[in-house]
């Protein structure tokens, strides 16, 4: 089989997998090349949040927009349930120092034109009643919500395998070489693939891979851990976090909780080439879920698992054509938030290959933007 | 997983067996033609099919089904058991409940209950 396609996609995880599927809708001929499997990194390893408010003013329209026109049709689209709620964000707070941060968030925000807003105790318990008594109040965006990251990467997946995408997995790319002064091969381990366009969204290690061509994104790897519940009857269906960010998380469809937290060690952990869960952060998330939550004191942790967030010097990814390498696109560096926008970044990239240029206007996610402090 | 795959394979069309209905993953009730209709739909690993269809997502987490996955998808994919790389394990062992979990306890404190010390 030929290694040339219109566009070479490096990263298998929900941006290569919903770009795929957009562009081969367009009738563009894909290949995807994947270093390990299927979502692997950071598609499969989030809190499922469905947010706009809590967002970087930069990448608020994308979130905005995703919600509005892609993500509540996206199960119909792609003939699988990817557990998407519509049913609001609260960001809770039990200190006035709490309410203050959510404050400055909500200003931010609505400045922006996203309907979210200050809401009381009362409301708050009103919207969800199994809350403790110490929440003093909350924002409140009923247009946020959560879904499920790997079913939605799957469900990408299989849609754009179905239209044609060529996926290959297990092949580590080693570099990208211009011919002629464009971005035109993709060297593997054992391999090499051609084609006039080449889009890089392989998460942390795009930089490495960029970097074989001369650009350097500014991001580290930190890592993210989560755990999981067995079911229970469904208690409520809004995604949740708090002000202090001790944790954040939803039931699932199964029923399950799904909670993330750090224990403010996370970035002085041991770096292991696999995400491992440190002994010590889910007992701590259990504390500040409990601390919320007494009564899920009684439910049980069946699983935990920990995973890599590609975190971006200025906390917004890089979406970009780059100016010395034509023929390349970067979507990288989500920073641990890129799973709620991939429908609209997938978008966007396909348009950035067939109409030469977004739908959004992307200049503030470029990838020359960073600048040092003096 | 190292092993390079192309994802275009033909696998063939999907044939219904007598035996599809039969539960393989018992805590969340993942039938073996389930399974097999995984594989057609393009998910060629366990944890993909993990990722999937939730099999060895439950209270054993894989303990009961997990060789019995494994040897489905192998034999539909035409391959030797061995050949597939194992889901990840993960902690804990056994489900713990949030108090018992979260617990910080103290370095003296004498733990009752049960057996005494654990």
């Amino acid at each position: 089989m030929s290694n040339c396609s219109d566009v070479l996609i490096i990263g298998g995880g929900v941006i290569g997998c919903a770009t795929a599927y957009y562009l081969a809708q367009k009738g563009v001929s894909v290949t995807v090349l994947e270093k390990a499997q299927i979502g692997e990194g950071g598609s499969s390893r989030n809190g499922g949040g469905v947010r706009q408010s809590g967002r970087d003013p930069r990448e608020l329209p994308l979130a905005m927009k995703a919600v509005k026109n892609l993500w509540p049709t996206l199960s119909e689209e792609l003939g699988m349930d990817v557990e998407y709620y519509k049913k609001g964000n609260l960001r809770l707070a039990k200190t006035a120092g709490h309410i203050k941060i959510l404050e400055g968030l909500t200003e931010r925000a609505v400045a922006k034109g996203l309907a979210v807003r200050m809401i009381d105790a009362k409301e708050v318990r009103d919207i969800c009643p199994y809350l403790s008594d110490e929440v003093i109040g909350a924002s409140w965006c009923d247009t946020d919500g959560h879904a499920n990251p790997m079913l939605t990467t799957l469900a990408y997946y299989k849609n754009a395998r179905r239209l044609g995408v060529r996926f290959i997995t297990g092949e580590n790319v080693v570099e990208i070489r211009k011919i002629k002064g464009v971005a035109r091969q993709v060297i593997t381990a054992d391999n090499v693939y051609e084609a006039p366009q080449i889009i890089l969204a392989a998460g942390y290690e795009s930089r490495a891979i960029a970097n074989t061509i001369g650009i350097d994104i500014p991001m580290n790897r930190v890592l993210l851990e989560a755990l999981v519940t067995e079911p229970q009857v469904k208690m409520f269906e809004q995604m949740l976090g708090t002000a202090e960010a001790d944790f954040y998380g939803h039931q699932s469809t199964h029923g399950s909780f799904v909670f993330g937290g750090t224990s403010g060690m996370d970035a002085y952990t041991s770096d292991f080439d696999v995400p491992v869960n440190n002994s010590r952060t889910a007992s701590c998330i259990c504390r500040g879920i409990m601390n919320y939550f007494p009564i899920l004191s009684e439910t049980k942790i069946v699983r935990t698992w920990a995973g890599w967030i590609d975190e971006c010097a200025d906390h917004v990814p890089v979406i970009s054509f780059v100016e010395e390498v034509p023929g390349l696109i970067l979507a990288c560096a989500f920073t641990g938030h890129g799973f709620g926008i991939s429908p609209m970044v997938g978008t966007l990239l396909s348009e950035m290959v067939v109409d030469k240029e977004p739908s959004i206007d992307l200049s503030e996610l470029r990838y020359n933007r960073f600048k040092t402090k003096i | 997983m190292k092993k390079i795959m192309d994802r275009s394979i033909d696998l063939g069309e999907f044939l219904p067996q007598a035996d599809d209905e039969m539960i393989i993953c018992r805590c969340e009730e993942v039938t073996k033609g389930e399974i097999r209709q995984a594989v057609h739909d393009g998910m060629l690993t366990l944890t993909e099919i993990r990722r999937y269809l939730r099999t060895g997502m439950g209270l054993c987490q894989g303990q009961t089904c997990g060789k019995l996955v494994k040897n489905i998808v192998a034999r539909e994919l035409g391959i030797a058991p061995a050949e597939l790389e194992s889901a990840v394990s993960r902690a804990p062992v056994r489900p713990v409940e949030m108090r018992v979990l979260g617990n910080e306890g103290l370095e003296n404190e004498v733990l009752t209950g049960g057996g005494g010390h654990v």
